[in-house]
């Protein structure tokens, strides 16, 4: 029967096969989203305001309609009103109403970019020829673009009727003031020695999924509509889609094409509602495709923040007090992860004091989606090189200062309860006692930095199906897209219990009607909790191969065990057999075996990260190189150790790219400067070293097999472990991002000038 | 609107007509006219790489090209990278060192280590950096395309099985 993460014995857990998936990858035969079409199939477009700030006065498409080619035309008059309430959807808090703003404008447009109408017409030039004839009258407003613009006396107000608990009836740009404390904080300063207090501001910065969103909808005359779509989460896409269709959940069917990225971009809709509109409105099937520059206006990057924060430490170097002020921009509509950012900026610390408050702020700006351990990266920034400024005016080395201060199991978290066991204080070990650490780093303009990460990773509901083949191989099933590599994880999970190759497992990810339930991709959550129901899943088929060969031998259960694919009685008696050899005798044992599980996770295991960059520095143009990087990381158990790697060294160039080069630049409009991919600048291979990966396996205790999840959290310290590599190389202390040569070589002309005149006064 | 122009090429060896718009970019016309839609679109400005095939010996970025500018051309698309069934050793690699997480860039990322192995069959590790940077992944970081790339130059070159690239 299966190994648990208690015996840790693994045959296929732990080893790197190849992924089911592989060669359709490979070959150029994987169906993503835009790869689909369908015969009598239309193309869609959407028309997008130009404008960051205004009211629609009127939208007139006469002209429009009467292109030759053009079926129909769709407008937020075409949508009901949805109700203004906020609702859990997977990881989210979602607004219907919001959501449905922001799929069709109604009456307001609040960003460059934002959605005003939705053309259908017989090929995709003709659409987008049909959207320039789309009039639009507009009466302007002044655009919000920061929080300090938003947050000021008599700001423009986005939304008339948004309100928050302390401002009573007031409107308002703040949607939800979180606060979080422990101890005194007043106290905790006047006991420390040392006290650095800074600001920080992070610039919004994007996924950046090299797949553009998609979807196609076909709405059958009977009311039923099936959406075909690049997502992280079907099940989210069924509900988000009928509550902004007011259509039943179960008239709508949701297909996962393979999804080419998303980091939690795609965990929300855009384009899947106005599919089905227009599917319904021309009774063809409708696809519509984004532009990347649709993508970069108007899908939800991750919020721009400014983080006011001080700490103190003692003398001996153990941190005793923090109070920070964190406000993120949500977008055009409430829900940053300013709180998941509160939470996570001292978590990774055992501090007695601290008061932390965070504040949720619309501006003129996309509406802010999920991006990969959503809002600890900005706040990491702050936090991680606090902390290394507090080691150095400590004189001691970063990493023995958190490992000093570091929580282990039975350290309090931000928000109370202990932490269960977790492995913060082996993934800085694991850098201490790295190659990269343990070597010298020489040379002019160099530096080294190291910073830590903290993300909770996520639980929530799983299904999974595992049907056992006449030939005793097996399938299973699961409602999980595979973003980076899952089917392999879930078939050797299936494989593992069931005792039989990975090969003889074929994993299938089904649509909304052939799995129960299952939450987004997202959230490191697919090992976690999938697996956990594959695993489950797999130990029912097991127990009822034990059942059938117990019948077939007219022995009782207890006397078959099922170990390393074989069905063996204890003791003396029938010589074992195989699954496959059992496979004749289902069909007159009972039937078919179809192992099931179904389940909403708890025992959600924390994840951390610690990294180590060395960069050199050029001083005449301010332009960052990474020589090196290394990460580490707790997995809990590395089902693929080769994916949990490529999850790490992936987390960490994303993290190197908001670092030094991504942003979202507007112009004084609150117009989108950079809607390419030349100016929204993600490393190329050229940018980044080869990053080493340590996997840490400090097992899960909430896990059968020990799983924490990975995919998140490696994105959490590259930031400020630049930050403090910089620091090292130059003298400067470098509080925004990104960190690129127009803002490093002011700070370094500003550091050299202020050195300059100290030697003048001096 | 305008109308069609007919276009000959051989595509993946095959010699091959088409119609299409003269603003229709190749791109468009290998994923919506003809069906082969592994070369991906991921910006339609030449920056990303995701629709990378190999035009008369050279990388081109199926986007930035017209459909009726292929007339006459040689064009090699991902769906003819391997061949009778068997995978390319570029391909191979890719599968055996975890080189793709999502698989979106992965086509033009083998279309553009193809067109570099084709040129030079054996690169360091910066000639393979310098060759792929018209490509950008979101996934993986790149270390492990660089080592799948190292390697399956290495196994090209009879150097068994990847020294190169392990380590």
């Amino acid at each position: 029967m299966a190994e648990t993460a208690a015996s840790g014995n693994f045959k296929v857990i732990g080893t790197r096969p190849v992924r089911p998936d592989g060669v359709d990858k490979v070959t150029g035969r994987a169906k993503f989203g835009a790869d689909y079409s369908f015969p009598g199939m239309l193309h869609g477009k959407v028309l997008r305001s130009p404008h960051a700030h205004a009211l629609i006065k009127l939208i007139k498409i006469d002209k429009a309609l009467a292109l030759p080619g053009v079926k129909a035309i769709v407008t937020s008059a075409d949508l009901p009103e949805a109700e203004n309430k906020s609702e859990q959807a997977g990881e989210m808090a979602v607004n219907p109403r919001h959501l449905s703003a922001n799929i069709l404008a109604r009456g307001k447009v609040l960003y460059d970019g934002h959605a005003i109408a939705a053309v259908a017409a017989t090929s995709p030039h003709i659409a987008e020829e049909a959207l320039r004839l789309i009039e639009v009258d507009y009466e302007i407003l002044p655009p919000v673009m920061t929080v300090d613009a938003a947050m000021a006396p008599g700001a423009p107000i986005l939304i008339a009727d948004l309100r928050n608990k302390e401002e009573g009836d007031k409107p308002t740009n703040v949607a939800t003031h979180y606060q979080f404390k422990r101890g005194d904080v007043e106290a905790g300063f006047k006991s420390a020695d040392f006290i650095v207090e800074r600001e920080f501001n992070t610039a919004m910065v994007h996924q950046g999924y090299i797949e553009p969103h998609n979807a196609v909808g076909i709405y059958n005359a009977d009311g039923n509509a099936t959406i075909y779509c690049s997502t992280q989460g079907i099940f989210d896409v069924r509900l988000l889609s009928s509550q902004v269709l007011g259509v039943e959940v179960g008239k709508i069917r949701v297909v996962p094409a393979e999804i080419g990225g998303g980091f939690g971009g795609k965990t929300t809709v855009y384009l899947e509602p106005l599919s089905v509109l227009l599917s319904k409105k021309t009774g063809a099937p409708v696809k519509l495709t984004m532009s990347r520059a649709e993508v970069l206006r108007a899908t939800g990057p991750t919020s721009g923040s400014k983080i006011k924060i001080k700490m103190g430490a003692t003398r001996d170097g153990r941190l005793v007090a923090a109070q920070i002020w964190m406000a993120y921009e949500a977008g055009a509509y409430p829900g940053s992860p300013v709180g998941a950012g509160a939470m996570t900026i001292v978590a990774p610390y055992t501090v007695e004091n601290f008061l932390i408050d965070g504040y949720d702020v619309v501006v003129n700006r996309p509406k802010t989606a999920a991006y990969r351990a959503p809002g600890a990266t900005n706040a990491a920034f702050a936090s991680e090189t606090v902390i290394d400024e507090l080691a150095e005016k400590c004189g001691i080395d970063p990493l023995d200062f958190r490992i000093k201060n570091g929580v282990q199991e039975g350290s309090p978290q931000v928000v109370g309860p202990p932490y269960k066991r977790i492995g913060y204080l082996q993934t800085v070990e694991a850098i201490k006692n790295s190659p990269h650490y343990k070597s010298k780093l020489t040379g002019a303009n160099r530096g080294r930095g190291v910073a830590s990460g903290f993300w909770f990773n996520a639980g929530m509901q799983s299904s999974a199906i595992v049907n056992i083949h006449p030939d005793g191989t097996a399938s299973v099933v699961t409602g999980s897209p595979d973003i980076g590599g899952s089917r392999a994880s879930m078939a050797m999970i299936a494989a593992e219990v069931l005792g039989i190759p990975m090969t003889d497992v074929r994993p299938v990810v089904a649509d909304t009607d052939s799995i129960g339930h299952t939450d987004v991709t997202a959230g490191s959550r697919v090992t976690f909790a999938t697996g956990m129901a594959v695993y489950e899943a797999a130990r029912d088929a097991a127990r009822q191969l034990v059942e059938r060969a117990a019948k077939a031998w007219e022995k009782k259960p207890e006397e078959v065990e099922l170990r390393d694919g074989m069905l063996h009685t204890k003791g003396n008696g029938v010589p074992p057999v195989s699954i496959k050899q059992l496979a004749p005798r289902f069909p007159r044992t009972g039937g078919p075996i179809v192992g099931r599980a179904s389940l909403n996770a708890r025992g959600v295991g924390p994840a951390f990260a610690c990294a180590c960059v060395d960069v050199e520095v050029d001083p005449e143009t301010g332009k960052v190189q990474i020589l090196r990087a290394t990460v580490a990381q707790d997995a809990g158990k590395a089902i693929h150790p080769s994916y949990v790697e490529g999850q790490m060294q992936g987390g960490t160039a994303q993290g190197i790219g908001w670092a030094l080069n991504e942003e979202y630049f507007y112009d004084a409009k609150g117009i989108l400067r950079n809607t390419g991919l030349l100016d929204y600048r993600m490393p190329t291979c050229l940018d980044l070293p080869a990053i080493d990966a340590i996997i840490v396996e400090v097992p899960n205790p909430g896990h059968p097999l020990g799983v924490r999840g990975v995919g998140e959290v490696s994105i959490v310290p590259p930031p400020a472990a630049i930050a403090n590599a910089i620091y090292r190389a130059t003298g400067v202390r470098m509080t925004e991002t990104p960190m690129s040569p127009p803002k490093l070589l002011k700070a370094i002309l500003r550091h050299r000038s202020s050195a300059a005149n100290a030697k003048a006064a001096g | 609107m305008s109308k069609k122009t007919l276009v000959e090429a051989t595509i993946n060896g095959e010699a091959t007509e088409f119609l299409c718009e003269p603003r229709q970019s190749l791109l468009e016309c290998l994923r919506d006219v003809l069906e082969l839609t592994g070369s991906k679109e991921g910006c339609l400005t030449g920056d990303c790489g995701a629709c990378t095939i190999i035009v008369d010996g050279r990388v081109v970025d199926s986007c930035l090209m017209l459909g009726v500018e292929a007339n006459g051309k040689t064009i090699s698309t991902i769906e003819g990278m391997a061949i009778a069934g068997q995978l390319h050793p570029l391909q191979r690699k890719f599968l055996e060192h975890a080189a793709l997480q999502c698989g979106i860039c992965t086509p033009g990322f083998l279309m553009s280590a193809k067109s570099l192995l084709d040129r030079n069959p054996n690169p360091s590790e910066a000639d393979v950096r310098y060759a792929l940077a018209g490509n950008l992944c979101r996934c993986t970081g790149y270390d492990k395309i660089v080592r799948a790339v190292l390697d399956a130059a290495a196994e090209m070159r009879g150097c068994g099985a990847g020294k190169a690239a392990t380590r």
